[in-house]
């Protein structure tokens, strides 16, 4: 039971405490270039939860199965990075085949993953944690999923920004960085949610 | 000459944080002090000029279709050697940029310069374009750092600057305060230089 307590902290503390764009800084550049539409937010969303969750499981195995016990740990950055690049180009292969539909929605933003430094920035947290697989996957999951949450929240405002009358030189990214600041300091409110 | 012009065009021209907006991560979570920035600068910098220098050296013997995860394969060994660098001669600074020194490597400046610029000019102008643009990075964190740590704990590279009635604004250390300073700035520039989009 203490157990399923843990894992239950470490999704609460990864979706809202840490929230890995508010607080963490890790994939910003997604946040800031596929949030003009909510549609097309969520369909990041979607992918990234996929592909982190799946990250955290590889990347773990490879880890513990092959480099600690070849004593190739200074390989990491490098093999994970490889991983990472042939996983978001496996999973565009499978979705092509399975789903056109979905495929043809997420089409440009599923490349796009493999430069989301969120995905590498869970892994390496897996690993500096010292989760074990399963945590290391809730891990993923609900590191993804607060991206999710922070991307579609971020884009129904930036809809709206859209058609309000913003001064000259803050229109496009200045405004978008100030909502986003704006937005963070409500992140900040769930600090004290977990002591 | 045509060095001198690639080398301000990364200093100021496309300065790859005001003007382009690339790598937003290092730049916003570790902008809490100007000693960090200057440290993740120099780092990002050596990884520039790295990677521009092997990518220009390969670009004629790396086939066009293979050629984004041979560019990563190559700036990833020399965030591993920076990292090691790091690790056996700056502990402290290594220990507070923490997980963003393995996170260069997903840097999009340096994929971004890389795919544009390296892999179709000659060798010593790519070392001079990944200067300029490391230069340029390092400048533009180390603006965003002083303007944090200053107004956010009242200190400049640990020195504190104000007298003690001072209270900083904590807020500008804090994640909301990389998110409003960076736009701020990136306002004042588009005011100053009339640009606007």
């Amino acid at each position: 039971m203490e157990y399923v307590g843990k894992i239950f902290v470490i999704l609460i503390s990864s979706i809202l405490i840490n929230n890995f764009v508010m607080s963490r800084f890790l994939g910003i550049c997604p946040f800031l270039g596929v949030s003009k539409r909510v549609e097309t937010a969520v369909g990041m969303g979607a992918a990234v939860t996929f592909v982190m969750a799946m990250t955290s499981l590889i990347t773990y195995i490879i880890q513990y199965a092959i480099l600690e016990p070849l004593g190739l740990e200074y390989l990491q950055t490098i093999i994970f990075i490889l991983v990472i690049a042939s996983l978001v180009q496996f999973v565009e292969m499978v979705i092509q085949k399975t789903s056109p539909t979905l495929y043809q929605a997420l089409g440009v933003y599923l490349p796009l993953i493999t430069t989301n430094c969120a995905v590498l920035g869970v892994a390496i947290i897996n690993i500096d944690e010292k989760y074990d697989l399963i945590q290391a996957l809730f891990n993923g999951v609900g590191a993804a999923l607060g991206f999710t949450l922070a991307i579609v929240l971020f884009a129904g405002i930036r809809e709206r920004l859209e058609s309000s009358d913003i001064p000259k030189p803050l229109k496009g990214f200045p405004i978008a960085l100030i909502t986003a600041g704006l937005m963070s300091v409500a992140f900040l409110g769930f600090q004290g949610l977990i002591k | 000459m045509k060095a001198v012009k690639v080398f301000f065009n990364g200093v100021l021209n496309e300065n790859p944080t005001f003007r382009m907006v690339l790598g937003m991560c290092p730049t916003l979570a570790l902008t809490t002090a100007a000693i960090n920035g200057i440290g993740m600068g120099l780092a990002t910098t050596f990884v520039l000029v790295g990677s521009n220098l092997v990518i220009s050296l390969l670009k004629n013997f790396v086939p066009q279709k293979i050629r984004i995860p041979a560019f990563v394969v190559v700036i990833a060994t020399f965030v591993t050697v920076v990292s090691m660098i790091m690790q056996a001669f700056l502990p402290e600074l290594n220990k507070s940029l923490g997980i963003y020194i393995p996170l260069i490597v997903v840097n999009c400046i340096i994929l971004a310069r890389a795919e544009s610029f390296a892999s179709k000019n000659s060798v010593l102008l790519s070392i001079i374009d990944g200067l300029g643009m490391g230069i340029g990075f390092t400048l533009a964190l180390l603006l965003l750092g002083s303007i944090r740590e200053i107004v956010g704990a009242g200190t400049w590279f640990g020195m504190p600057v104000f007298s003690d009635g001072f209270s900083p604004a904590v807020i500008m250390i804090l994640p909301p305060g990389g998110f409003i300073t960076l736009g701020l700035v990136l306002g004042l520039l588009n005011k100053l230089t009339g640009r606007a989009e």
